[in-house]
């Protein structure tokens, strides 16, 4: 009865694959090449694509009462508001290099926030946010899309993570233990281990450890990965509020402690769910050790929800929420549950080989405007984009271009 | 104004402060049941004051002064065009979402230029006026033209404003930054009250001349330059013209780093500093990336796909896009209907039993979570395809389908409690459950827990009208 690949959803490929077509694509976004995407298309196997991460009043009568009209322009200057921040985001060191006693090949920072992001380049975010790309310990089901660039790979976690460094400047990989699923397959701790450490040894950057969502099995398989990586500083994804009630979440925070690993708390889009688990955290771990995933939904699925968590959160922390002072990671891959990203419309609303992507850029600006640090994302020209957009934040006496008046009398 | 008061926040005024103002005779004339729930659905957001038919009379003319002035918005109201079509720009009370409902949507406006053949110029404001999209049970569509002078020409520019606006009744933007051009295209359109693009440094006394002799509201444009955007504003405020919309310029590429914290720096001005000068609404115009002398289309497209959902989130209250592609505006509008959305609004739905059409003792049931998004796409597409079928709404959390099955919200038992406590059992008479294709996993253990059959269904609701014609009624019944 149950149907593991029902045909529904499913897109005929068209003549150019996705795979041909990515490349020139990247190159497009990169802005080498000019590139005609009108036959461009994917196929979606299945969506299933949720990472379980875990005064003013009018200036009256001022004209009325001078009927004086002015001749020349009346001079005003402006000075960008300074606000005052009492409260910090936390730092959190991702990976550990050899003289901290892992074997990374260099330490990412994330956090240190002080001040509302891309308000202003006098107040740069000191550390930049970040890209952790997917990989995963079974055959997953993903839209064609994204299955087309990491078929080669797809059913060796190392080589996917090595491909993923390599080709696409992945700065994290996220090792999604989905494997380990009592409902799926079951697989043990020891294999989650084993699979953790091939792909420590494939590549160099830090690790982010994906469990299966249930709280009992993830906190044996947490507490295997972090003993056989010690001192690797990985980022256990995720634990939850559903752990205080099997017991669990002591367990792997004391496992994180003890083997200098941090941890990412995860709640549904509620912020006092968020500051609770925190708070519960904070019994077993220092701030430092600790990042927020506040849920990532899909843009036309509710973004607005996690848009608005965000910069609640954020604002909370700098007006000084203690409770709230954590660094933030997004899902950003969950873009494509939105059927918008990937199912064949109308030809008036394009091609799905540039929707799908477009769609998933999309949701992850939104959020980095609201000041996440971490991005879990999976589609090359997407990450292209956002590290792009990043860079050009990071540019303080950026050039402005002249000109740009000219759009109103411009020949398009 | 030293004398004043210090206004009120939003958040401040409470219904109280509406309701002394009100004539308070519980006339029932707004459709509210009393002038104390007036009060109260005008501080929300939900009602304006002169939705009161007593208070506009001379009699309440003081009344109604102060209530707009109560009630006024750091970011004022400016209305383009006129009648049913007329487009509210800004009226903003807040920063940001969380702390109230945005009020007026981003109108969205794509340019049509004076150059184009009459067969182009055609085909585009049909393709501007007819573009729709279906989300959730709304319409979502573009909102107004704005029409460009390239040709450095009056008549060319009259030609085309008189054309456009025979043919469409959406809103209008005439940008030119000649007056005379300006001028030539207004004569014919004056009744249409359209934004004017755009007062300068070089031209605003002109301008303002046409703004105040046609009553149209004018852009104040001062790209990089937000000083003499004040001092341009100062200046026309003094020269008699109240509606600007203020340009502090867009660029795409490079540069949008530097708009997105214009934006920024002007808004937090107005609401943190108080700034009245820069209390006005915002124009993006993510057309800029036109500019570029990048060849490729699909590229400029990405672009000023990317800095136009930017620019949604930072403040624009209007948007001008050249871009007439589906997979450019889709995630715009509907990013755009959610921002503006109640952030108060539930995540989550009512759980329970919920009945489309008329569903007999052989219509099929189906379960989906109580997360509000999922459900109102399953609803709508249930709606739209007409089918008669019940649909049990099950306690996720408020979680999607995906999120509830991955965090165990979604599981046998719950299944099996829904089930049971909705009574479906008595409304149908065989034992067959739909489920949603993302919740597969969950289909053996479903069916010992409950003792129904399960059909496991398509991953996406747009895929249930095709899964009931192949799968309903089952075959073994």
């Amino acid at each position: 009865m149950q149907d593991k690949n029902p045909g529904e959803g499913k897109i005929m490929p068209d003549a150019v694959r996705i795979h041909e077509a990515l490349p020139r694509l990247l190159a497009m976004i990169s802005g080498k090449e000019r590139i005609e995407l009108e036959n461009f298309s994917m196929e979606i196997g299945d969506l299933e694509l949720w990472i379980p991460t875990g005064t003013a009043t009018a200036p009256s009568g001022s004209s009325a009462a001078i009927y004086q009209k002015p001749t020349a322009l009346i001079p005003e200057t402006f000075f960008p508001l300074e606000e005052d921040f009492v409260g910090r985001i936390h730092e959190v060191r991702l990976g550990e290099t050899a003289s901290g006693g892992g074997t990374r090949g260099k330490v990412l920072t994330i956090g240190g926030s002080d001040y509302p992001p891309f308000v202003s380049a006098d107040h740069p975010a000191p550390h930049a946010p970040i890209f952790a790309l997917d990989v995963f310990d079974m055959e997953v089901p993903l839209p064609k899309v994204l299955m087309e660039n990491v078929k080669d790979v797809v059913s060796d976690p190392a080589e996917w993570a090595r491909m993923n460094v390599k080709k696409y400047n992945a700065d994290m990989i996220t090792v999604h233990l989905m494997s380990t699923d009592p409902l799926i397959r079951d697989a043990s701790p020891e294999a989650a281990a084993r699979t953790v450490e091939e792909v420590l040894q494939a590549v160099d950057v830090p690790l982010i450890i994906g469990g299966c969502g249930d709280p009992r099995k993830d906190a044996q398989v947490f507490c295997k990965v972090a003993e056989v990586a010690d001192g690797e500083r990985l980022l256990l994804n995720s634990v939850t509020l559903g752990m205080t009630e099997t017991k669990t979440l002591d367990v792997v925070a004391r496992a994180a402690k003890k083997y200098n690993h941090a941890v990412l708390g995860f709640t549904g889009l509620e912020l006092n769910k968020a500051k609770e688990l925190n708070r519960r955290l904070y019994e077993y771990l220092p701030p430092e050790d600790i990042v927020m995933d506040l849920t990532t939904v899909a843009l036309g699925y509710g973004l607005e929800y996690s848009f608005t968590i965000h910069e609640r959160a954020r604002h909370a922390a700098l007006m000084g929420d203690t409770e709230l002072q954590q660094p933030t990671i997004s899902a950003s891959t969950n873009a494509w549950a939105a059927r918008e990203a990937w199912m064949k419309m109308d030809k008036k609303y394009g091609s799905r080989g540039l929707r799908g992507p477009l769609w998933e850029t999309i949701n992850a600006l939104t959020l980095l405007l609201a000041g996440v640090d971490i991005f879990m994302m999976m589609h090359p020209a997407a990450i292209r984009t956002c590290k792009d957009m990043i860079q050009t934040f990071s540019e303080k006496d950026a050039p402005v271009p002249d000109g740009i008046a000219r759009w109103a009398t411009m020949k398009i | 104004m030293s004398e004043r008061e210090p206004k009120k926040t939003i958040k401040e005024i409470s219904p109280i402060d509406v309701y002394k103002l009100l004539p308070k005779t519980n006339c029932k004339e707004c459709g509210e049941a009393n002038c104390m729930a007036f009060a109260t659905k005008v501080v929300n957001g939900e009602l304006a004051v002169d939705n009161c038919p007593p208070v506009t009379k001379e009699e309440y003319r003081v009344n109604l002064i102060k209530l707009e002035d109560l009630m006024a918005p750091a970011v004022r109201t400016v209305i383009v065009g006129t009648g049913e079509r007329a487009m509210k720009l800004g009226g903003k009370y807040v920063l940001y979402r969380h702390e109230f409902t945005y009020q007026n949507p981003t109108p969205i406006a794509i340019d049509i230029s004076d150059d184009l053949s009459e067969t182009e110029r055609d085909a585009r404001i049909r393709a501007i006026a007819d573009f729709s999209y279906n989300y959730i049970g709304r319409e979502l569509r573009l909102d107004a033209l704005a029409i460009r002078s390239t040709q450095h020409d009056p008549a060319a520019f009259s030609a085309a404003v008189t054309a456009v606006a025979a043919q469409t009744d959406l809103p209008l933007i005439l940008c030119t930054y000649d007056a005379a051009i300006m001028a030539a295209g207004l004569a014919h359109i004056r009744e249409r009250r359209p934004l004017l693009y755009a007062a300068t440094k070089d031209n605003w006394k002109d301008m303002a001349e046409l703004a105040l002799r046609y009553t149209c509201p004018l852009v104040v444009s001062a790209p990089h330059d937000i000083a003499l955007l004040r001092s341009l504003v100062r200046t026309l405020v003094a020269y008699g013209v109240k509606d600007l919309v203020l340009d502090p310029g867009t660029a795409v590429e490079p540069g949008l780093s530097g708009t997105i914290h214009a934006f920024s720096q002007i808004r937090r001005a107005v609401f943190s500093g108080g700034d009245e000068l820069l209390g006005y609404p915002l124009l993006g115009t993510p057309i800029t990336a036109w500019l570029s002398p990048e060849i490729s289309h699909e590229l400029i497209q990405w672009k000023e796909a990317c800095a136009a959902s930017m620019l949604l989130s930072r403040y624009a209250d209007l948007l001008i896009l050249h871009s007439l592609e589906g997979w450019v505006l889709l995630p715009q509008l509907i990013w755009r209907f959610n921002l503006y959305t109640d952030p108060r609004k539930p995540v989550s739905v009512d759980t329970g039993v919920r009945v489309f059409g008329n569903p007999k003792k052989d219509a099929p049931v189906l379960i989906t979570t109580n997360y509000a998004l999922t459900y109102f796409t399953v609803e709508s597409d249930i709606k739209s395809a007409g089918i008669d079928c019940f649909l049990i709404v099950i306690d996720t959390g408020g979680n999607s389908v995906e999120s509830a099955v991955a965090g165990r919200y979604l599981n046998a038992e719950s299944i099996a409690a829904a089930l049971k406590d909705t009574g479906i059992a008595d409304r149908v008479n065989y034992r067959y459950l739909i489920i949603p294709g993302l919740a597969a996993r969950l289909s053996g253990e479903t069916e010992e827990a409950s003792g129904w059959h399960v059909l496991v269904g398509p991953k996406d609701s747009s895929g249930i009208p095709a899964f009931l014609k192949a799968h309903w009624p089952p075959k073994k019944w």
